[in-house]
């Protein structure tokens, strides 16, 4: 029992990085109709820039603090850089396929990342945090603290996130704007800053995401893939649901930590890294069943 | 072998001198060289390319004859994304099917790896293509299923559980790190990969990979102007408007992506059997995507811009080794950090970027845009 709480509990650690991935893909999706396949570029760029951030800021009162605030630094580089993205590269192609501006969001990823990846090195950066792999005991359940801390931030993440869509009136201009393009120009919503502050927040959280990763074992120039496994999650909830992003990226978290556990005991013949891939196979399960995942609005087709 | 009467007098309508543009007969527009330019340059492209391995290095035939072997799976993806309009980012997948097909079937019977010591070409090569197809077949009940972006990811998903799949099947691959010797093209005891009395190998290579692919390329053409290619085109243009017509939507993407695996999986067989050797990580994201550079800098959906765009992006790397003697701030080494392999990835990437946003036609676009420029020379329109 003890160590499925504890399985449960370190899936949702990391299923909270997972679900602001998610998040970042969903804003996105939701105002400009595009996934942004740029998001493991933007996830790795702001891990980056905090095992920078870190050390330059040194330790500001005490040490969890200072993590945050390299943090800050880190979401508020990155939306920058994805504002210039967008103007430069996304802006341009309002009107086109949703297909082909995805493309363009690819190749940006590949540029991105590999400059990142010089930054970065050939062995892995630390990010200074006080929390590394050390372990808290819950009522004789065993937590990493890290785990903890991703579930706090992912807490008031989302609750700023429903702040801003339901009480700001840029929330509700993005609201409209994702709703229905021309019917929000013709209200006054400027839909090309819609689009901007959109990619601004999905480059902001991926960094944030990318940070919190990055406190167990630095950042190398692998971890991008992790924010591929934010686009089972998305599949999973539907794209364009945000509370679908965050329960998927959630279950996303805790069956790959379940299958960790007790895969190698109840199925040992699907190999030994089989968690790393079990939430694409469960996204391919989940879409035979549901074409539109659980959350997500069937698309309805006019001739 | 009778033709209708329709057919008959179409034919015996002959094309009007200087008119390129006017086509008299259903027959005429649908032809495979529409126009008598396009016959003679092609047959002159082709003539050139058999002679080209008699006057260049072995190093660069060696390359042209991955860039061709590349082209056969480029073409593959042009069917699929290309002509039917549905994004597959998992063409890795299919080409590591055919690769492990064609190296299982070629391999020693003795060796480490699984191998049935069938190495005649004509028995891998289909047989790459055949299995790779019916993973394509079987991946389909989900494209049909879902449209767009949706699709784009599952397709994703489908290269991830596929690396993972290739890495743990030791007997087959060969594993992480280790890798496994790829098919040997050999034909009937003609082993292309050795040095013959006449030839080397490169030049046998090269030669085998060209007729390969304009045998690949003829069949993609001939399929873009059948039947089944038009309906193709009508899916992608509007898939509701296309099942009005009759088009029964499934089956056409079912059969896009067993045409496309299929070539997919003829290519992989022949890009590793050039290089000989290969691991599973070969069959990466990086890859696929590789693949859609190709067919999106070429020019999606036309033959002739997808084997550029292949040839293009095969040369890319020959390009830049080149460039650390002009620019010494790129180093050649892989661990110091402007180096040009980050440069090779990217230019990749700028250039899908670039394409898409100033010159979405491709290669064959520019092409275009110069034959329209000169047909109306000195005048600008």
């Amino acid at each position: 029992m003890t160590e499925l709480l504890e399985a449960v509990l370190r899936g949702l650690g990391t299923g909270s990085i997972y679900a602001m991935l998610a998040l970042a893909f969903v804003i996105v999706y939701k105002s400009t109709g595009v996934i942004n396949f740029a998001q493991p570029a933007m996830m790795l760029a702001g891990a980056t820039i905090a095992t920078y951030a870190g050390p330059a800021i040194g330790v500001v009162l005490f040490a969890s603090l200072s993590f945050f605030l390299s943090v800050g630094i880190a979401a508020l580089l990155t939306a920058l850089i994805a504002l210039v993205i967008e103007r430069a590269a996304i802006r341009p192609m309002v009107g086109r396929p949703a297909f082909v501006v995805a493309i363009i969001t690819i190749g940006i990823d590949i540029a991105v990342r590999v400059v990142a990846g010089g930054f970065i090195g050939l062995g892995a950066r630390p990010v200074p945090n006080p929390w590394g792999l050390d372990g808290v005991d819950l009522a004789g359940v065993r937590v990493q603290q890290r785990h903890l801390v991703s579930m706090a931030v992912l807490t008031v993440v989302v609750l700023a996130l429903l702040h801003f869509y339901r009480r700001t009136r840029y929330g509700l201009a993005m609201r409209a704007a994702a709703f229905d393009q021309e019917a929000a120009l013709t209200q006054g919503v400027n839909v090309g800053n819609v689009f901007a502050v959109s990619w601004a927040m999905a480059g902001a959280l991926a960094a944030v995401a990318g940070s919190l990763l990055a406190i167990s074992a630095g950042v190398d120039r692998r971890i991008w893939v992790v924010a591929l496994i934010a686009l089972p999650a998305i599949i999973l909830g539907g794209l364009d649901s945000l509370e679908g992003a965050v329960i998927g990226g959630l279950a996303v978290g805790v069956v790959q930590a379940l299958v960790g556990s007790y895969q190698r005991e109840v199925a040992p013949w699907l190999g030994d890294n089989f968690s790393v891939v079990a939430p694409y196979v469960l996204m391919l399960l989940v879409l035979l069943a549901k074409p539109y995942g659980i959350f997500g609005t069937p698309e309805v087709r006019r001739v | 072998m009778t033709a209708t009467a329709t057919e008959r007098r179409s034919r015996s309508r002959g094309r009007l001198r200087g008119r390129p543009q006017l086509y008299r007969s259903y027959a005429q527009e649908l032809a495979l060289f529409n126009t008598r330019p396009k016959q003679v340059w092609v047959g002159v492209i082709v003539l050139m390319s058999f002679l080209l391995p008699f006057l260049v290095s072995d190093s660069l035939l060696q390359t042209l004859a991955l860039g061709f072997a590349f082209a056969i799976g480029a073409l593959g993806l042009n069917i699929v994304t290309g002509l039917a309009g549905q994004v597959s980012l998992g063409h890795a997948f299919f080409l590591g099917v055919g690769a492990y097909t064609a190296a299982a079937i070629s391999g020693d019977p003795d060796g480490r790896t699984i191998g049935f010591g069938i190495t005649n070409i004509l028995v891998w090569l289909p047989a790459a293509g055949l299995v790779a197809a019916v993973a394509g077949v079987l991946v389909a009940p989900l494209a049909t299923r879902l449209r767009g972006l949706y699709l784009a990811i599952v397709t994703l998903g489908l290269v991830f559980i596929g690396e993972f799949v290739f890495g743990e099947w030791s007997d087959l691959t060969g594993g992480n790190g280790v890798g496994r010797e790829a098919a040997v093209p050999d034909l009937f005891g003609y082993d292309f990969s050795r040095d013959s009395e006449s030839l080397t190998a490169d030049q046998n290579l090269y030669l085998l990979m060209l007729v390969l692919m304009l045998v690949f390329a003829l069949g993609a053409r001939n399929l873009a102007r059948s039947r089944v290619g038009r309906a193709f085109s009508a899916v992608r243009d509007r898939d509701m408007a296309a099942e009005m017509m009759g088009i029964n939507l499934p089956r056409t993407k079912t059969v896009a992506f067993g045409i496309s695996s299929f070539y997919a999986g003829c290519a992989g067989a022949l890009i590793y059997s050039i290089i000989g050797f290969f691991e599973p990580s070969s069959f990466s994201l990086l890859l696929s995507v590789q693949f859609i550079a190709m067919v999106l800098i070429g020019g999606a959906g036309t033959v002739s811009g997808t084997i550029m765009g292949a040839l293009f992006i095969s040369l890319l790397p020959t390009l830049t080794r080149e460039l650390p003697s002009y620019l010494p701030v790129i180093s050649a080494q892989v661990t110091e950090t402007p180096n040009i392999y980050q440069l090779e990835s990217i230019l990749y990437g700028l250039l899908i970027v670039g394409f898409l946003l100033f010159e979405p036609r491709g290669l064959f676009g520019i092409w275009v845009r110069i034959r329209n420029y000169w047909k109306g020379w000195p005048f600008s329109y």
